[in-house]
């Protein structure tokens, strides 16, 4: 006879069947969450008789790169497309960049106004972009920066700012300040400890918070419509994708196939950046 | 003595040194934010249309004017109300269901978990306007299979303001829940393991210990990702202007930043955009002093 163990106490965890409902549940659930994407890359595999037809099949016996190849014949797409990657990665690298300084600046040290600064930061993160468009415009107008990438590259980096500081603020407390002291013994310049030591050791939560403004400057729609508009040329994606639709019959094959050359750099980044973003809100949250 | 060490670890002033790293962000903030909330206020006061922007005529000083006007259009009010119902409707569906597939997450084994998280990643990263697209081509009444699927003949969704303002409603919850379901999976995930078994081996029951252990240390979680829906949700933008082209059929789908625009770069008329966007403004301050309160009731260490 042998002994078995007591059933382990778990407080996490349904017992069998309840989990394999569960798991089914989840199975399911991302099916559905899944689903318009795998359509939207369904049809713009699909060749152009089968997706304007009366009964839509979950797949396709023909699949053409014919959408694709109409999208990218069309001379700006390419153009466009390399506008947003410049646009988007401007801002990811200004603002990380800018953020980590200020980060560092309200965490590492005491001063006057630190903490009304935090509070400013944080209230700046509410700021509705959107309500700003119209003095935007103006400032742009002002700046000489109407219909160029400027005025799409300036109000993000601004935007994005308050929310990467606050959110690398976590990831720099919980480096340890004796190892900042353990620096300065072994003869380290301030420079030289923030940019050898702290910046690798933030970098996680640098890629949590370039996320966030990646996909805040690759997702503007709005200024791109409101600042670019008579220098087509200097247009992001999203201005690109609306040429699909006519106002006879719309162009589906074309709109999915723009829309999803649109979101595979954004799909790509993410899988890139999966781990460190979970591990990464979980930090912030820990905070 | 005190007040020296205190000096050497936290309390380092730094002289100008902090100033110096805050330099670059307060610059660009200063003047990519400060300054144009300074400018939106100024425009809300003044006649500003077309032939202001021109030069052609003087601008004028026109007080709370712009204000009194907004306020009295019906049109304003109506928009103003579906704003705030819609968000509301927006943000509740989204925390339901992003914390309702957080606690999923946990019950589950790896391989599943994987592939809810993956599809939700797939979500996320979808960019508003594509989604958008994707979205309404599924309930094209012509061409989409969802009503193949339900049987819906060619009912249009666009056409109806409840049935426009649903399939919204949809696309927003579909690409804004992960943030949740990540957010809180990751809070659940760090609360500690040995405390939950401690909590079981007392033979406290799975109610109890959710709401004595996990509920406290998940609050500040929710208290995040409440706050960021309202204000996400508040400000759809893309959606309405692409799902409904504009803002449905004689703007019955219009939220106060669609309206924005189409007052301002539609019609010209700077000043009442401008003043509906302080109108904005104001709502999501009063959110923000409302988490402000939150956080400082627990204590957060700003």
């Amino acid at each position: 006879m042998s002994v078995r163990p007591a059933p382990r106490p778990s407080a996490l965890r349904f017992r069998r069947p309840g989990r394999l409902l569960a798991e089914a549940a989840a199975l399911l659930t991302a099916a559905l969450v899944a689903f318009p994407l795998y359509w939207m890359v369904l049809s713009a595999l699909k060749p152009a008789g089968e997706i304007q037809s009366a009964d839509a099949r979950p797949w396709t016996l023909s699949p053409s790169l014919d959408s694709f190849r109409r999208v990218f014949g069309q001379q700006e797409f390419g153009r466009y497309f390399l506008n947003s990657l410049v646009v988007a990665g401007t801002v990811v690298v200004a603002s990380a960049l800018i953020a980590f300084l200020a980060a560092t600046a309200v965490t590492r040290f005491r001063f006057r106004f630190r903490t009304t600064l935090l509070v400013m930061f944080l209230i700046a993160q509410m700021v509705p972009v959107e309500a700003l468009t119209i003095p935007l415009f103006f400032l742009m107008r002002d700046l000489g920066q109407l219909n160029t990438l400027g005025a799409l590259i300036l109000p993000h980096i601004a935007f994005s700012l308050p929310f990467a500081i606050w959110m690398l603020r976590g990831f720099v407390k919980a480096v340890p300040e004796s190892l900042e002291e353990a620096a300065a013994v072994d003869g380290a310049s301030r420079a030289r400890f923030l940019w050898r030591i702290l910046f690798p050791l933030v970098l996680p939560g640098l890629v949590a918070t370039s996320v966030f403004s990646f996909i805040s400057a690759w997702n503007d729609f709005l200024f791109a419509k409101s600042f670019v508009i008579s220098d087509t040329s200097k247009s992001t994606l999203p201005m690109a994708l609306l040429v699909f639709f006519k106002p006879d019959e719309n162009d589906w094959g074309g709109i999915m196939a723009a829309s999803t050359a649109m979101t595979i750099p954004v799909l790509v980044f993410f899988v890139l950046v999966q781990r460190r973003l979970v591990s990464g809100l979980g930090g912030a949250v820990k905070d | 003595m005190r007040v020296a060490t205190r000096t050497r670890t936290t309390g380092r002033s730094g002289g100008w040194t902090p100033w110096l790293y805050l330099a670059p962000a307060l610059v660009v903030l200063g003047g990519l934010l400060a300054y144009p909330i300074q400018q939106l206020g100024l425009i809300s006061v003044l006649e500003y249309t077309q032939a202001q922007v021109s030069g052609g005529e003087p601008t004028s000083f026109q007080g709370l004017g712009n204000y009194r006007a907004l306020f009295a259009d019906p049109q304003f009010r109506q928009v103003l109300l579906a704003t705030v119902l819609f968000a509301a409707a927006c943000v509740i569906s989204t925390l339901v269901v992003g914390c309702a597939l957080a606690v999923l997450l946990t019950r589950i084994r790896a391989l599943p978990r994987l592939a809810l998280m993956l599809a939700a990643l797939g979500a996320w990263a979808t960019p508003a306007i594509t989604g958008s697209t994707v979205w309404v081509f599924l309930f094209d009444p012509d061409f989409g299979p969802v009503n193949k699927v339900l049987g819906l003949g060619d009912f249009s969704w666009t056409y109806g303001r409840l049935s426009a303002f649903a399939l919204v409603l949809l696309e927003v919850v579909w690409c804004s829940f992960p943030f949740v379901m990540v957010t809180v999976y990751a809070g659940i995930r760090a609360v500690p393991a040995e405390v939950l078994e401690a909590a079981a081996l007392d033979g406290a029951s799975q109610w109890r210990i959710w709401r004595s252990v996990t509920a406290p240390i998940l609050r500040p979680v929710l208290v995040v990702v409440t706050v960021q829906s309202v204000i996400w949700d508040f400000k759809v933008f893309t959606q309405i202007y692409v799902m409904t082209g504009g803002g449905g059929i004689a703007g019955q789908n219009l939220v106060l930043n669609v309206y924005a625009y189409q007052k301002a770069f539609a019609s010209s008329q700077y000043s009442l955009g401008a003043a509906i966007g302080v109108v904005m403004l104001l709502v999501l301050l009063a959110v923000t002093l409302v988490y402000l309160r939150l956080l400082r009731r627990q204590g957060e260490d700003l």
